[in-house]
């Protein structure tokens, strides 16, 4: 049995580390181009869509990500799909991720006061107008740091992409300490490669937030 | 292709359905109860004198929420028996889920305390209050007030994470629903109705707490 040093351990978690980034990059484009759908279909002013994205949202946020992975993982394969750990880890955590992005975003173009949208009318805009020119710009700039923010919850969120099999960090991590039976150093390990992901997100998504508001108070 | 849901088949298991849930109810209760007191003097420990405290509370709140829960739950778990500290799978459990949760809310009350208005304080000051009197009766419930709807949401989503301690086979709901899907081949079905269950105790959570906010908020605002 081959051993392994504490480099072994260190660089097999780091090459694993890239599966995380990966997989929490496109869960992050994919939660955003779907997000952004349900936001604009959740402030439209259509009664059936607005119900739609409240019921999706209402289910993404209110089931575990755990859940959603297992479905996607087990009942795509029924409908005849064959999935990879991959592909369903992918989808479920775009799923998951636009739902809580398109929450957040809403509440970004809601928080504008009334009296833009009114003063756009006055105007003679049009609500595409209005949206482009008036509200989008705006509320582009209140959303930036919680979205920054909730990226650390995407990053968190594809540790548990490990449980249906996906090798990334965790699952590298557990496969290690299998190898190792050193525990307490493989997932110490483990657990600071996920801070040095997350904590700099963290740190970006509270210095915007102070930055908007500084800049917030001055005007 | 077409594939027939069995939904009929899950009745002949709805005892583990049942223990399940009754678990994660369990887990859910104490964890939350725990996390709220962890949360409020982690807050605590964040606006006190000593340093210590101070810097301590804040790298933990960092700490734990930069983590992933599933790795917290094995460092605890598989990590802690290594260096000596053995626990079984529902304190292991209860350990994570309390930890992570004190930390959001360590967050979330701190940020519901910066908000107190410094005349307050100072005429607790004035009035010869001490400094616990003054944290424990004039700024604390307030602050707990203001924060109130967001310390509900993250409870419910520590309740949802507790999911993940199915991973160190506590018998909760997942590993209920896992232990029926590996018997019957009902993934889909098991897993649907696990993630129904979840989510009627999500509402219900909600309402529980809308329902202790209304009867503990209403007196106090009555007076003001």
């Amino acid at each position: 049995m081959s051993q392994f040093t504490d480099w072994d351990i260190l660089r097999n978690l780091l090459l694993a580390a890239r599966w995380t980034i990966l997989l929490s990059l496109l869960a992050f484009a994919g939660g955003s181009i779907v997000g952004l759908l349900l936001t604009f279909m959740r402030i439209s002013r259509r009664k059936p869509l607005i119900w739609v994205t409240r019921i999706y949202i209402e289910i993404f946020q209110g089931t575990p990500l755990l859940m959603q992975l297992f479905i996607a993982f087990f009942g795509l394969g029924l409908l005849g799909i064959d999935v990879s750990a991959w592909t369903a880890a992918a989808l479920a955590l775009t799923l998951f991720s636009s739902a809580f992005l398109s929450d957040i975003w809403r509440g970004c173009v809601e928080s504008l006061p009334k009296g833009q949208w009114e003063a756009s009318r006055c105007l003679g805009l049009n609500y595409l107008q209005t949206m482009r020119y008036i509200i989008l710009p705006q509320a582009l700039r209140i959303a930036i740091p919680p979205t920054v923010g909730f990226s650390v919850q995407i990053v968190k969120g594809t540790a548990l992409a490990s449980i249906i099999g996906f090798v990334e960090l965790t699952k590298a991590g557990t496969m290690l300490n299998n190898a190792t039976f050193e525990p307490f150093k493989v997932f110490a390990m483990v657990a600071l490669i996920y801070f040095l992901l997350c904590y700099p997100l963290s740190r970006a998504s509270q210095y915007l937030e102070e930055k908007l508001n500084v800049a917030g108070k001055r005007a | 292709m077409g594939y027939e849901l069995n939904f009929g088949a899950l009745l002949e298991y709805q005892d583990v359905l049942l223990a399940g849930l009754w678990m994660t109810v369990k887990l859910t209760v104490v964890s939350t109860l725990l996390g709220i007191l962890l949360g409020i003097l982690g807050a605590a420990a964040r606006r006190h004198r000593n340093p210590v405290l101070r810097h301590g509370s804040k790298a933990y709140v960092e700490l734990i929420r930069n983590t992933p829960f599933i790795v917290q739950l094995f460092f605890i778990f598989f990590g802690l028996p290594a260096i000596g500290i053995k626990m079984t799978e529902v304190e292991a459990g209860i350990l994570a889920l309390v930890i992570n949760l004190g930390a959001y809310l360590t967050e979330i009350i701190r940020a519901g305390i910066d908000n107190t208005p410094k005349g307050q304080i100072e005429a607790a000051r004035t009035l010869g209050l001490s400094s616990r009197q003054i944290f424990i009766r004039i700024i604390l419930p307030p602050a707990f007030q203001r924060v109130y709807s967001s310390v509900v949401s993250q409870c419910i989503i520590v309740m949802l994470g507790s999911a993940v301690v199915s991973q160190i086979s506590v018998q909760e709901l997942t590993f209920a629903a896992n232990f029926i899907q590996s018997r019957n081949f009902l993934s889909f079905e098991s897993y649907l109705v696990a993630a129904l269950l979840y989510l009627l105790l999500a509402f219900l959570m909600r309402l529980i707490f809308n329902l202790i906010g209304s009867r503990a908020f209403s007196r106090e605002e009555k007076q003001s």
